[in-house]
């Protein structure tokens, strides 16, 4: 039995009076990919802003690895192995595509001022380590050969696949995606696919996403969450959900 | 359509003799206790009328005024200097050829020369020091002054009570500017950007209205006068040696005193000192630190779901532009060999953000022709000094309106992939 | 009453008159930066200009001859009020309507520039001394006990209260009942529906800095009477001030600028009644920093969430 990854439970977020996150639960555990789906404003971005603590949730408690990281903030969850994209690419648009990869491990390099300005031998390493990293992420990704373009000059889809490879050179171990797929065409979408299937088997890890693109959250999942209006609503099998009468009166309204 | 452009017009006639009329063309008196007004003179009032049909004038033509400013060229300042590939050999040729002249040039010229270059090097030295701050990190810091203060106080304070050379107090003073830098930093830089500028800003007043109300240590408004200047190897550049058995520089190489030497050697140490920041600089941006300020400037969000702490990020901005303003401070306070608060109002601070702001934010080269300009421009038009600051808030508004990236936009340097 | 508390009694009417003051400028600060999200730095030199105003047509009509102080009042006010507005208006077309939209920084230090403009504007042209005016308005009332301490009202800061308070009342009537305000509050809520909605919000901008102007342009009157001096520098630090005030309040709102006001007022009042009256200047910033640092919504704000 595998231990979990990722454990919420009773997760709630309140804004003043409006209840955007009530009761959500979920469970992730290792090499598992699973999707968040339901109508669109359902508050799935806002889980993942409480889970990413970009937001403190008013309640519940959110166990990675056998910790609570509920209450942290969002860049200590971060360095605990929890890492998220957003539903618009934030890349650094100025920047190129290899300084992305590099800022992405800030704290993995020497940030030692005096070290720095010396270029002292451990400074050395650890600069040529990152670049190392990033180089074989670039290729996981297919991007090595714009690695001195400006992130902003990028096609949409190959931003996405940077935002993706700058999130895994942080050596994570669950990526949170915010609808990956969005504003991709489908032969991009595929690539999308292969990627994080690829992210799963190979590189270990876990992938919670939240998508609406039902090919790909039926292909490649391993379990799914239905969540309406901050309300779960149903939890299972891609197949299972799929053939759930409430899940279809969500989507599709009443007959 | 010319109708409109009319009406246009006389609006702005009228708005321009609204603001015009009582503000400049009545003059308040003060005859005996009585408050007496005057009109303005007949010179004035021309003055006035011309500044209304100027105004009538350019609004009544103003889509044929536009079309003449947009055929003209916009001066890139970036095109004059050659391309990258050549820059790269030639740098550090024009660098060697750019310090031996500053080294030669004082001992050629006026001694008047060799003191506006100094004061010119200590506001390319703020400017720079601000630079990261503004320009690399971007976070408005309006208080800069404070910092300034912190560094020529310390010397002027550790001199005259403790009798420490020049030498010994700089790193002392950048270092006490750095740590009020992060003791102010620590609770403001989550702020928002205006937030933070006016917090900064008045950071700044209290630490000069301190400075002006604990006479006891700083000496209040009156300041602190006959600080020490710096010394060479403890050689002295005065007349006569200030104690028994102390040397002069003079008297050590056999040479007749002359006060230029005094200068020449001030104008010096800040060249040094210019380098040094320079340099300094010029390594953070290739670190990762550097990288971070630019990133965080980017798009903060993101930086902190990567596991940036963007509060220490913001903090070392800021705690190493404050130390390099405690440098400025330091050699500030040992070249007038006087300081007060009057040297440390806000001014000063609009000074050398408007000197980065104009320079182009980020870009060493523009933020020292920025200081160059500012500095050196009053001192040609002497006849206008009264009309100085005002000239630098129309600056400032116009430069924002027409040359928001300043003089010269800033160019990173990129981090090469180098393919093997 | 104790002699100590008839003392803090006096300290409470002064915090109370002066932060009716800083309300009426903050209400200009607050206003703006609802509307469009920026400090206007320059305000200050505009309730420094409506002093400055006031205190020519009153040397004015006293040389013409008239007398009567109520008629010389009421036109200096008009004609403050009227020139600061259009100060107001120009600033806000030269300096900040073209920058809008660009980030943040750039409209901040255009409005450094204008305040720099401004007050060196009027150093070339009325000269940076100190301009007296002979008290206008004096006596008042005196209570308490003359052998120990005697707390005074003075007509001057009766005065004070009572125009702060019509004004106050003209402009709530203004905001929440005209039309015109209706849309200075949808501006404030949502800049970009409104314009869509089909109502000119540059117009409403440029009202909003009017209005503003108008308000600092009163204080400018009431403070000059009050404390019978001016000189080009005073918007500096008035400015500041009243910026804490309205930060104080909560940015945004005006009644949270007027309650921010009030208590900046008083706070520094008392302050210097028991420290040397220098470290006046210093209540006012210490407490911008802390309410920033603790409370940044202000007393009467919001919390703002922050999107992601």
């Amino acid at each position: 039995m595998s231990q979990l990854l990722l454990d919420v439970n009773g997760l709630t977020m309140r804004f003043g009076g409006l209840v955007a996150v009530n009761g959500v639960n979920l469970k992730v555990k290792n090499r598992q990919i699973v999707s968040i789906i339901g109508p669109n404003g359902a508050g799935k971005t806002t889980v993942f802003n409480c889970l990413s603590g970009f937001y403190i949730p008013t309640e519940g408690s959110v166990m990675l690895k056998n910790e609570q990281i509920a209450g942290l903030k969002d860049f200590q969850i971060s360095r605990k192995g929890l890492v998220r994209t957003f539903q618009h690419v934030r890349l650094f648009q100025k920047m190129t595509v290899i300084e992305n990869m590099l800022v992405a491990q800030h704290r993995h390099l020497n940030t030692n001022l005096l070290s720095g300005l010396f270029k002292t031998p451990n400074y050395r390493r650890l600069e040529r380590d990152a670049m190392d990293k990033a180089m074989h992420w670039l290729k996981e990704v297919d991007l090595l050969e714009f690695a001195n373009r400006e992130a902003g000059n990028l096609a949409y889809g190959q931003q996405r696949r940077l935002e993706i490879a700058r999130c895994m050179v942080t050596q994570p171990e669950l990526l949170l995606l915010d609808e990956p797929a969005a504003g991709l065409n489908p032969n991009e979408t595929k690539q999308l696919d292969e990627l994080i299937i690829k992210l799963r088997d190979e590189h270990e890890i876990s992938v919670l996403l939240i998508e609406h693109d039902m090919s790909l959250v039926m292909g490649i999942s391993d379990h799914i969450y239905v969540i309406a209006q901050g309300t779960p609503l149903a939890d299972g099998t891609p197949d299972e959900v799929k053939n759930n009468p409430d899940v279809i009166k969500a989507y599709l309204g009443e007959e | 359509m010319t109708t409109n452009k009319f009406y246009n017009a006389i609006f702005a006639a009228g708005i321009t003799f609204i603001l015009a009329c009582l503000m400049i063309g009545v003059k308040l008196d003060t005859e005996g206790t009585t408050l007496a007004v005057k009109g303005a003179t007949t010179e004035q009032w021309m003055w006035i009328f011309g500044g209304i049909g100027v105004v009538f004038l350019s609004q009544l033509f103003s889509s044929q005024i536009d079309s003449l400013f947009g055929k003209m060229p916009k001066p890139k300042l970036g095109a004059l200097l050659p391309e990258e590939k050549k820059m790269a050999t030639l740098k550090p040729w024009l660098l060697a050829a750019l310090i031996t002249v500053m080294l030669i040039w004082p001992f050629m010229v006026s001694r008047g020369s060799v003191d506006l270059a100094t004061l010119t090097l200590i506001y390319i030295m703020l400017g720079l020091g601000l630079n990261i701050v503004v320009g690399l990190a971007g976070l408005l810091d309006l208080g800069f002054v404070a910092f300034y203060a912190v560094g020529a106080y310390t010397y002027a304070l550790l001199s005259e009570y403790f009798g420490m050379s020049f030498w010994a107090c700089l790193p002392i003073s950048a270092g006490l500017a750095a740590l009020f830098g992060f003791l102010l930093g620590f609770p403001v830089l989550r702020l928002r950007g205006d937030y933070l500028a006016i917090v900064t800003l008045g950071f700044g007043e209290i630490i000069r209205i301190l400075l002006n109300n604990w006479t006891a240590v700083t000496g209040g408004p009156n300041g602190i006068s006959g600080i020490a200047k710096p010394t060479l190897f403890g050689l002295e550049f005065t007349r006569r040696a200030k104690e028994e058995g102390a040397e002069t520089f003079h008297q050590y190489f056999d040479l007749s005193y002359s006060s230029s030497y005094k200068v020449i050697f001030l104008y010096l140490i800040a060249v040094l000192l210019v380098i040094f920041v320079v340099y300094l600089i010029n390594r953070l941006m290739r670190m990762p630190i550097g990288r971070a300020w630019e990133a965080l400037r980017e798009d903060e969000i993101a930086c902190r779901s990567l596991g940036l702490n963007r509060t220490a990020i913001k903090l070392s901005a800021f705690t190493i532009g404050a130390s390099t303003a405690g440098f400025a401070g330091a050699f500030f306070a040992a070249r007038q060999g006087f300081i007060s608060p009057e040297s440390f109002i806000f001014i000063e601070s609009a000074i050398i953000l408007a000197i980065v702001v104009l320079g182009g934010m980020g870009s060493q080269v523009g933020v020292i022709l920025a200081a160059i300009v500012m500095t050196i421009l009053p001192e040609l038009a002497r006849e206008f000094s009264e009309y100085r600051m005002l000239l630098f808030g129309l600056l400032m508004v116009l430069m924002m309106r027409w040359r928001p990236e300043g003089l010269v936009p800033m160019k990173r340097p990129h981090l090469e992939l180098k393919q093997q | 009453m104790s002699e100590f508390s008839l003392y803090l009694l006096q300290q409470l009417i002064n915090g109370l008159t002066i932060g009716s003051t800083y309300a009426l400028i903050a209400i200009g600060y607050t206003m703006v930066y609802g509307i469009i999200g920026m400090i206007n730095f320059a305000h200050g030199e505009i309730y420094m200009i409506g002093s400055y105003v006031t205190f020519i047509v009153i040397a004015g009509l006293v040389s013409m001859g008239v007398v009567s102080l109520p008629i010389i009042l009421v036109i200096a006010l008009i004609v403050a009020m009227f020139i600061a507005s259009t100060y107001g208006w120009t600033v806000e077309r030269v300096a900040y309507r073209p920058l809008r939209g660009s980030n943040r920084l750039i409209p901040l230090i255009s409005a450094i520039g204008m305040s720099i403009f401004l007050q060196n504007y009027v150093v070339l042209s009325q000269g940076s001394r100190d301009v007296a005016l002979p008290p206008q308005i004096t006596g008042g009332w005196a209570f308490g006990d003359p052998s120990s301490f005697e707390v005074t009202l003075s007509y001057m800061q009766l005065m004070i209260f009572a125009m702060t308070f019509i004004t106050m009342t003209v402009l709530t009537l203004f905001i929440s009942r005209s039309r015109m305000g209706r849309a200075c509050r949808a501006c404030a809520e949502d800049l970009g529906m409104t314009n869509l909605l089909g109502i000119n919000t540059n117009k409403i901008i440029a009202l909003t800095f009017v209005i503003g102007a108008a308000l600092a342009a009163i204080a400018g009157l009431l403070l000059g009477l009050y404390y019978g001096v001016v000189n080009p520098f005073v918007g500096f630090i008035a400015g500041l001030k009243a910026f804490t005030a309205a930060v104080l309040g909560g940015i945004g709102s005006i009644p949270g600028a007027v309650l921010g006001g009030l208590v900046l007022g008083v706070t520094e009042a008392m302050t210097a009644a028991f420290f040397p009256s220098e470290y006046k200047d210093v209540v006012a910033f210490s407490l911008l920093v802390t309410i920033l640092l603790f409370r940044p919504s202000g007393l009467l704000g919001k919390p703002e969430i922050e999107k992601v």
